[in-house]
């Protein structure tokens, strides 16, 4: 773009000087712009038109998803799991965000999004993999369509942007959907991503959830800007700012970005308003930066709860529905703790086999070494394993 | 500096000219070949060596970008996740630092990250090292930070013929490759014929790029020329000493350097960028390690000088040249019966 003079940025003291090339706004902003309040259907009129399956499912969802963080958090206690990074309170930002994907759809999931990645398919034990330590993700992710969980912070959302590219140019209509916190909106990944997508028209939806804090430090030490829904207009995109607790409304709003991006229409920003219930992870201290008057306040506002009076008004809530709901939810809770009982089996030779595709000379010289010191550790004297790999050979004469 | 290329069809061309070739070819046989950065669509990328992509394959298969590296590298880490091969443009050795989270939390690692599951076939494409009179920013010798990280292939080509052939390699591979073209030979001209192109040359494997008896010299890149040079004005002090150009830095061919400085007894390795935590420590290393009851002498280094990269009008005195080479060379006369040369 030509680059302008500002208004009143001078005198204009040269006979030469015409008056500057005119200029406009690239794209109409007001569009773009989100609401003013987070979207909401629980709780009104519009609550009425909602599909009763679609809310029974949402809340059988909710309801194993809870169960699974709970357990999840549990394992922790045990020494199970290294850590674990509890979304109690954002079940519905992860189940809609699940559900609003198709089967040939991508979902990039952050380090605490293994919710999302399980209500997609992914099975519960190897969405913990990188959390319980036994390998970096480990899962194969083209089974589910589900990128490897990400720890570094909005690093995943330009890959979503590429392979949505990508698929756009091999002619797939394959939408990413790309999931990062309050946090993550701050690093320059985010804003690169962004930028990329709109450029290109990518067909990605990103998921920005607002819960409050990135790690301790509140969302208004994280931005100035009136809301992260808001950051979408600077790109050339429509952001919407939802409420992340209410699961219907997220799931529609996640839907029609979807189906925006998979008609063409080009990537969303959604911002999803909610909190995070437990602290940031089990090593994490909450008290230290937030009163529990501020949790009781979002619990009031928890997101199965609104669910439940939505479906106690249609008489949908009945001892059955809730019975079933709850015993499969215990089911998956006990299929996840009996499995992560079980010690993982590990081979340590694994170590070398995933850096290439071939192995260079000087990894087969340390994966030798690494034998030789099982070898020797599994025959009780680890002393002679010592200098037994490399290149000690070869230093001979 | 010469090349072996075979007789027939011989024309002079630049190694700026067969990196083109090498992508153009690349592209021509496999789709999923795509080449992407900043200015190097219509402009043909600020050293021309995109030059006419665009043009003949659409700006779909050769993309300007918006100026952003991270951005550059992390949407390539998507198309490659969907089975594309990027090949990226980092328009300078240091415009690639804000890149670096990309590179090493997820190209580097991905292979690893998912047993196996997703490949990253990108390749790297970054113009590097000094010589240019470029101002700040525009001459660093980066390698040293490539190498540190596992899981990247680290390849330099010094001949226009390897430029073609390590880059046709780099493309093809499963892994990523990063691929660092010495900025100050894009315009040397070899006798190369762009019409019947030289084989893929492996990756991992060094050149000998002369014989000699008296000691190795062990360069890459853009000293490659210098040692050349230098071996040449070693004669009248002497010194047959051998170049070998390693072409890659990792993998790293341990067999070619072992085997050259067990026949020479001396090794000096020769290249720009900081001495201190470069790459000549880890090669002295491997060598002590693997020749010592060979060596006659220790294996001296000759490296750029441990600064930030000297502004444009004295970056000579930073660069190693052929006299500091030799000077280095007459250090290894080393318990030894030689008279000539110099020494400490």
């Amino acid at each position: 773009m030509t680059v302008l003079e500002q208004p009143g940025s001078s005198r204009n003291t040269s006979s030469l000087a015409g008056p500057p090339p005119s200029w406009r706004p690239r794209t109409d902003p007001a569009p773009l712009l989100p609401d003013q309040e987070p979207y909401r259907l629980l709780g009104t009129d519009a609550a009425a038109r909602l599909d009763s399956g679609l809310l029974t499912r949402l809340y059988t969802q909710l309801v194993r998803g809870r169960r699974y963080n709970a357990q999840a958090t549990a394992l922790t206690r045990q020494g199970r799991l290294a850590v674990y990074p509890s979304s109690t309170g954002q079940e519905a930002c992860e189940i809609a965000a699940a559900l609003a994907l198709e089967e040939r759809d991508w979902l990039f999931p952050s380090y605490r999004d293994t919710l999302a990645a399980v209500a997609r398919g992914l099975d519960p034990v190897q969405a913990l993999t990188l959390l319980r330590g036994d390998w970096h993700s480990g899962y194969d992710p083209h089974e589910h369509r589900i990128a490897p969980l990400c720890t570094p912070l909005a690093t995943q959302l330009p890959h979503a942007v590429g392979l949505a590219h990508a698929a756009r140019l091999m002619g797939d209509e394959v939408v990413a959907l790309a999931m990062v916190g309050d946090g993550g909106t701050s690093e320059g990944d985010f804003h690169e991503a962004l930028n990329f997508a709109a450029l290109w028209q990518a067909p990605v939806v990103f998921l920005v959830q607002n819960n409050g804090f990135a790690i301790s430090v509140p969302l208004a030490k994280q931005t100035a800007a009136p809301s992260l829904a808001h950051k979408a207009v600077g790109y050339g995109m429509p952001g919407r700012l939802v409420d992340g607790n209410d699961a219907p409304a997220m799931y529609e709003v996640l839907t029609e970005a979807v189906q925006r991006a998979r008609r063409g229409g080009g990537p969303t920003l959604v911002e999803a308003v909610t909190y995070r219930i437990e602290a940031h992870t089990n090593a994490d201290d909450a008290t230290r930066y937030r009163s529990a008057a501020e949790v009781e306040t979002w619990r009031a506002h928890d997101p199965i709860a609104l669910l439940e009076r939505e479906l106690a008004a249609r008489e949908l809530l009945t001892d059955a529905f809730v019975g079933d709901t709850k015993e499969s939810a215990e089911q998956l809770a006990a299929d996840l703790r009996e499995r992560m009982n079980a010690d993982p089996e590990l081979d340590p030779m694994d170590l070398f086999t995933h850096v290439f595709a071939e192995q260079t000379s000087q990894l087969r010289a340390q994966a030798a070494q690494l034998r030789a010191e099982l070898d020797a550790e599994a025959a009780g004297h680890t002393e002679d394993a010592v200098g037994a790999g490399g290149f000690a050979e070869e230093a001979r004469p | 500096m010469t090349t072996t290329v075979p007789a027939t069809a011989r024309k002079p061309a630049t190694m700026a000219q067969a990196l083109t070739r090498a992508m153009r070819d690349a592209m021509a046989d496999d789709p999923s070949v795509h080449v992407m950065g900043e200015d190097v669509g219509t402009l043909g990328g600020v050293f021309r060596v995109t030059d006419g992509l665009a043009k003949e394959f659409g700006e779909d298969r050769c993309t300007d970008t918006a100026l952003a590296e991270a951005g550059i590298l992390g949407t390539a880490v998507g198309m490659a996740m969907y089975g594309l091969r990027p090949v990226v443009e980092m328009q300078f050795d240091a415009f690639a630092y804000p890149a670096f989270e990309q590179l090493i939390s997820h190209v580097a690692k991905m292979r690893n990250r998912t047993r196996g599951a997703l490949t990253m076939p990108l390749t790297i494409r970054v113009p590097y090292g000094g010589g240019i009179g470029g101002v700040e920013h525009h001459s660093d010798s980066s390698e040293a930070y490539y190498l540190a990280t596992a899981g990247l292939q680290v390849v330099t080509p010094a001949t226009v013929e390897d430029a073609y052939g390590l880059l046709r390699a780099a493309i093809a591979s499963d892994d990523p490759v990063v691929f660092l073209e010495p900025k100050r030979l894009y315009w040397s001209k070899a006798d190369w014929s762009p019409d019947a192109p030289t084989e893929v040359a492996p990756l991992g494997r060094a050149a000998v790029r002369r014989r000699g008896s008296s000691a190795t010299l062990i360069t890459y890149g853009p000293s490659l020329p210098v040692c050349m040079e230098a071996a040449e004005a070693a004669r009248s002090e002497g010194w047959d000493l051998e170049v070998v150009d390693l072409r890659s830095l990792m993998p790293f061919d341990d067999d070619t350097v072992c085997a050259s400085v067990r026949r020479t007894g001396r090794a000096v390795v020769v290249h720009e960028s900081n001495g201190f935590g470069g790459p000549g420590g880890e090669i002295a290393a491997r060598i002590t390690e693997r020749c010592f009851h060979h060596l006659e002498a220790p294996v001296l280094r000759v490296a750029g000088f441990d600064i930030p990269y000297a502004p444009p009008m004295l970056e000579r005195h930073h660069l190693p040249g052929v006299d500091r080479i030799l000077d280095t060379v007459a250090r290894l006369q080393w318990e030894s019966d030689r008279t000539d040369g110099g020494g400490e």
